[in-house]
């Protein structure tokens, strides 16, 4: 039992890690890289096969000791390694520039890797050691990861993540004290293990812990101001949100304003979100006219045809298109935001700054996710307004997501349009990227949900517009009127902003205040619209075919046959024009691959040097590609699900907490079950669990969609208990194949334990990477297809025991 | 782009031959005069972008003039005269030759005119406004970086340039209206008082992008009655079209 108990431990520390980690590099860099820098340190667990395959014989006479070794240096490098890699100057934004930054990457992997090594050196051993209570163990290890990662999220609700830094090496020691209590001659040490991780999270200094934060960040740059201070932070799994005043140079948010305005922005509090992506708390003290700036903007556009609107902003950050639809005497305003802290910012903390704005009679706030709320609810609007959420759609990515986003695609189209009331808009307000990209995927999104709704002509209910740096859509339900087509084009007149796309209009129209070298907003849209629509996607350089739930990849605008000529520009600006998201997620699938390679080939070369093959090729072979299809199958279904429930559950994080521990959970259940299940019909291989795996997967394809609809309106518990019932019977399959073939192997050639646990690790960060990718280009149906079909690979070359087993 | 590295070669190789030619207590000349040349051969390449057949050949000329190197942080003097940005403390750049390049010809610049710099960074800019003949006056919101930027023009003679630290968002109204702006850091929006400090005719240059890497350049043309239009420049010459639509 403690050791079950030191198992889950263990595991649960290290998945909490990896969240946390994910988590602090938010903070301190860009996404991106964070995804890449944790992937290739969890090599860490495949390295960790190579080294017990090397040791085993050294490692095993002395288990606890080795275990104890391994648990205690995991609960020191966990806040060493992160202080190392905090000391190196990796400058990710002077990747293309400086080939120094590839060395201070590498550095990163090798530092971050070492917690993970001793992680996984941890469950490796006891594999090795208790082979024969594999299914118990390996059961305590994913039920431990499941519990890790509800857990974590629990603790950044409770603490900044430097705390829970500090906790997580406490966790070590303490698993690092259960192994020894099974021993008579051990309670001493148990005891002075135990007593360390409980004082270690106290000793660590702040300084080790706390993120710095990149000087090339919006908050660190805001902060270099004279007298500018921070005056709040408040610290959630959805990010942290700071505070900032500056009284001397004042903050002046009002994105995409026009040239032409010349009304004053009140005072302004900046709140950042993981030290970026800004949003402002604006001063209103009740007069009308402060707020003129507001008007100012393209996304005052849908004001000009709208009369006392009822109003839903879906993210409404500091208050600002609240504030804009109150200037534009909006009747009712349903404003809903997936932070509660950052409306706690507003609607508490800051309410008298910002005039008690969540609190006015005509306004309401929603703490919940934009799509899922605008899904639920029963109510119409005469607008619905999305603006700049790029914030918001910052805080989804998680654990394994890239940049999933379900609020831009065709179904989170489809449900906005529902919530129109007849000649209301949906209007969507994007920064504008040149060359143009989001924009017209916006545009051909937003037109493919009407065609899929029936309607003829989606381009007569369609209106674009654009200033230098923000372009906004309008999407009515209903034709334009001659008159409102009138008063769209007086607004932008009025304000030097073009049309990019109205119904009827003319070229000559499209560039006139705000000149690009030819109309491309006006061409694309043309294009879309029209016949020409999959030629354009087809040719044109960025990747601008609609996003949908099933690829929900709407910032993904990478194609390959523009890379060539990107390269070729590099030294005149054309490095900017790359779309470096994609490019990274290759190289860490090409590196992942060229670790693993090594990792799994490196322990073989060398028992043949000890002249101690253990097993005939075939063996070997077979173990590689059953340890490999597992590993790969697992993750791929569990990301594939994990996204195919974020929008029923439509809350990133309850997505990916309730569906990770989920998975791992039931897998750990059904791993514990698996000898007596299998057992009982005379079987040793996974053919059975395999078949349950594939038939529930690809009935699950078939049978979600309209399970979720039926679903949809159940409140948040209520349809997270769908979502656990639907996930069990899949997941407890899928905890099987790995128990039963380790179980298998540990029998006739124990010496591959290690190898395969080794194999399965790196099989693991690989599927993670390769998961994402295709996804990106063929969807995740595809990906849960490509999973069943490795699970079927895994049934065939099970690795066949000469002998009888004693299974 | 074929033709660019056996090009820098020979030039290269001539100027080893002619090593001489490096005036004294400047080690660099010769490497800038070779960045001179990339610049020179990679803006003819993004001629007609900018709706101009040829560069404005004296802006390469006044850039030749100014020692980069004395602009950019002591450690990183081996990297002043490689075609890129640099960091310069505070989390501020020195942007990539090459766009300052574009940016000052954008400008239309002549001797004798007033130009007006937002975020002075290390200077860099304004010296080459002030070897265009121009006189610049230039704000920097960081208080080190104006007050460093302020010393290092005094100290390399450039007269013609007044800093100042101060926050650019409201201009300089006792020496406005200006020929030229330069708006170095990007906010969300273009100040509206910077637009009414420009003279009619005048010009106003602004970089859009993350740090270390402009993704376009923003022109701001008044014209002679007092109209006011904006045209996206991308740093290079790229249609997103494979054909015409």
């Amino acid at each position: 039992m403690p050791m079950a108990l030191a198992i889950s431990l263990i595991s649960a520390s290290a998945i909490a890690y990896e969240i946390l980690l994910m988590r602090l590099f938010s903070i301190i860099q860009w996404h991106h890289f964070a995804y890449m820098i944790i992937s290739l340190a969890l090599l860490g667990y495949g390295a960790s096969g190579t080294l017990i395959a090397l040791a085993r014989d050294r490692l095993l006479p002395r288990f606890e000791t080795a275990f104890a070794c391994a648990a205690a240096l995991f609960g020191i490098t966990s806040v060493s390694g992160f202080a190392l890699a905090q000391a190196l100057p990796f400058n990710p934004l002077e990747m293309v520039w400086d080939q120094r930054q590839l060395l201070h990457l590498l550095l990163l992997y090798l530092v971050l890797a070492v917690p993970f090594l001793c992680a996984a050196t941890c469950l490796g051993l006891a594999f090795s050691r208790f082979s024969q209570r594999i299914t118990t163990l390996y059961c305590a290890d994913l039920t431990g990861a499941g519990i890790g990662a509800l857990g974590i999220v629990f603790l950044m609700f409770l603490f900044p993540p430097a705390t829970c830094l500090k906790i997580l090496s406490g966790a070590g020691f303490v698993a690092a004290a259960l192994v020894f209590t099974e021993r008579r001659d051990g309670r001493a040490i148990a005891l002075a293990l135990g007593t360390a991780g409980l004082i270690l999270p106290f000793l660590w200094p702040q300084a080790l812990t706390a993120p710095h934060l990149s000087p090339y960040k919006g908050l660190s740059q805001m902060l270099q101001m004279p007298e500018a201070r921070v005056l709040l932070e408040r610290s959630s799994p959805l990010g942290t949100l700071t505070v900032v005043e500056s009284p001397r140079v004042p903050l002046r948010y009002a994105p995409g304003r026009s040239l032409l305005s010349g009304n004053p922005i009140p005072p302004q509090l900046g709140v950042f979100t993981d030290g970026g992506g800004m949003t402002a708390i604006t001063r209103y003290d009740g007069s009308h006219e402060t707020l003129a700036y507001l008007d100012s903007q393209t996304a005052a556009l849908p004001f000009s045809i709208l009369k006392r609107p009822k109003v839903l902003i879906l993210g409404a950050g500091g208050g600002s298109d609240v504030l804009r639809a109150l200037y534009h005497h909006a009747r009712q305003i349903d404003a809903v935001e997936l932070n509660p802290q950052m409306l706690e910012l507003v609607g508490r903390d800051f309410a008298d700054h910002a005039g008690n704005l969540y609190n006015l009679p005509q306004v309401q706030t929603h703490e919940a996710e934009a799509r899922g709320f605008a899904a639920r609810s029963g109510e119409s609007y005469d607008l619905i307004q999305l603006s700049l959420l790029d914030s918001f759609t910052a805080s989804s990515a998680g654990l394994h997501a890239l940049s999933e986003s379900t609020l831009y695609t065709v179904e989170a189209f489809r449900a906005y349009f529902s919530r129109l009331a007849p000649g209301g808009v949906l209007a969507v307000t994007r920064w504008l990227k040149l060359p143009p990209r989001d924009t017209l995927k916006l545009f051909v999104t937003a037109a493919q949900a009407q065609e899929a709704l029936g309607i003829g002509n989606p381009g007569a209910r369609m209106v674009l517009i654009r200033g230098w740096n923000t372009a906004t859509l309008l999407v009515k339900n209903g034709a334009f009127t001659a008159p409102e087509l009138e008063n769209i084009r007086t607004f932008s007149r009025d304000r030097g902003f073009d049309l990019a796309y109205v119904p009827g209009m003319s070229a000559t129209e499209a560039n006139r205040h705000n000149i690009l070298a030819r109309p491309f907003l006006f061409e694309g849209a043309r294009a879309l619209l029209g016949s020409g629509r999959e030629e354009f996607i087809a040719t044109y350089k960025f990747h601008v075919a609609p996003a949908s739930d099933d690829s929900p990849y709407f910032f993904h605008f990478f194609t390959w046959r523009a890379l060539p000529e990107f390269l070729e520009l590099r030294g005149r600006g054309g490095v900017s024009l790359v779309e470096w998201s994609y490019v990274i997620l290759l190289a860490t699938l090409v590196q992942a691959i060229a670790a693993s390679l090594l990792l799994i080939l490196l322990p073989l070369k060398a028992l043949k040097r000890q002249r101690k093959i253990p097993a005939p090729p075939g063996a070997r072979r077979r173990t590689a590609i059953y340890f490999s299809a597992i590993g790969l199958a697992f993750l791929f279904m569990e990301i594939s699900f994990m996204q195919r429930f974020a929008p029923f559950l439509s809350h990133p994080l309850y997505a990916i907490a309730v569906v990770l521990s989920a998975f791992l959970v039931f897998a750990g259940l059904g791993s514990a079950a698996a000898r007596i299940i299998v057992g009982r019909f005379g079987l040793r291989g996974p053919e059975l669990p395999v078949s349950g795996i594939v038939v529930l997967a690809l009935a699950y394809l078939f049978v979600l969609p309209p399970l979720f609809e039926l679903f949809m309106t159940l409140p948040q518990a209520g349809r997270v208990a769908v979502a656990i019932v639907v996930i069990a019977p899949l997941a407890f399959c899928m905890g099987m194949p790995f128990p039963l073939g380790l179980r298998q192997i540990s029998s006739q050639t124990p010496e591959l334990v290690p190898w395969a646990w080794g194999i399965n690790g790196c099989a693991s960060v690989i599927s993670a990477v390769l998961a994402a990718i295709l996804a990106i280009e063929f969807g995740f149906t595809v990906v849960v297809c490509a999973a069943a079909a490795l699970y079927v690979l895994a049934a065939f070359s099970f690795p066949v025991d000469p002998q009888p087993s004693r299974l | 782009m074929f033709l660019r590295r056996p090009l820098i070669f020979i030039l290269f190789l001539t100027l080893a031959a002619t090593g001489g030619t490096a005036s004294a207590g400047d080690d660099y000349a010769a490497e800038r005069r070779l960045l001179m040349e990339e610049i020179r051969f990679d803006v003819n390449l993004t001629a007609g972008l900018t709706g101009r057949k040829t560069f404005h050949g004296n802006v390469l000329d006044a850039m030749n003039r100014v020692e980069r190197h004395l602009f950019v942080p002591l450690l990183l003097r081996p990297y002043a005269y490689s075609n890129r940005p640099l960091p310069i403390g505070y989390g501020q750049t020195i942007s990539q030759p090459y766009i300052v390049a574009l940016m000052t010809d954008l400008l239309d610049p002549e001797a004798g005119q007033t130009a007006l710099e937002i975020g002075t960074g290390s200077g860099y800019q304004a010296a080459v406004l002030a070897e265009l003949g121009m006189r610049v006056f230039t704000m920097e919101i960081i208080e080190a970086l104006a007050e460093s930027a302020k010393s290092r023009l005094e100290k390399l003679g450039y007269s013609s340039v007044t800093a100042r630290w101060g926050d650019g968002y409201d201009g300089w109204v006792e020496h406005a209206p200006f020929d030229a702006i330069v708006v170095t850091a990007a906010a969300d929006h273009i100040p509206p008082p910077l637009v009414a400090q420009l003279k009619a005719g005048g010009r106003m240059i602004i970089p859009v992008g993350a740090r270390f890497m402009t993704q376009q350049l923003v022109l701001v043309e008044k014209d002679a009655q007092g109209g006011v239009t904006t045209r996206q420049i991308l740093p290079v010459s790229f249609v997103p079209f494979t054909r015409a639509h």
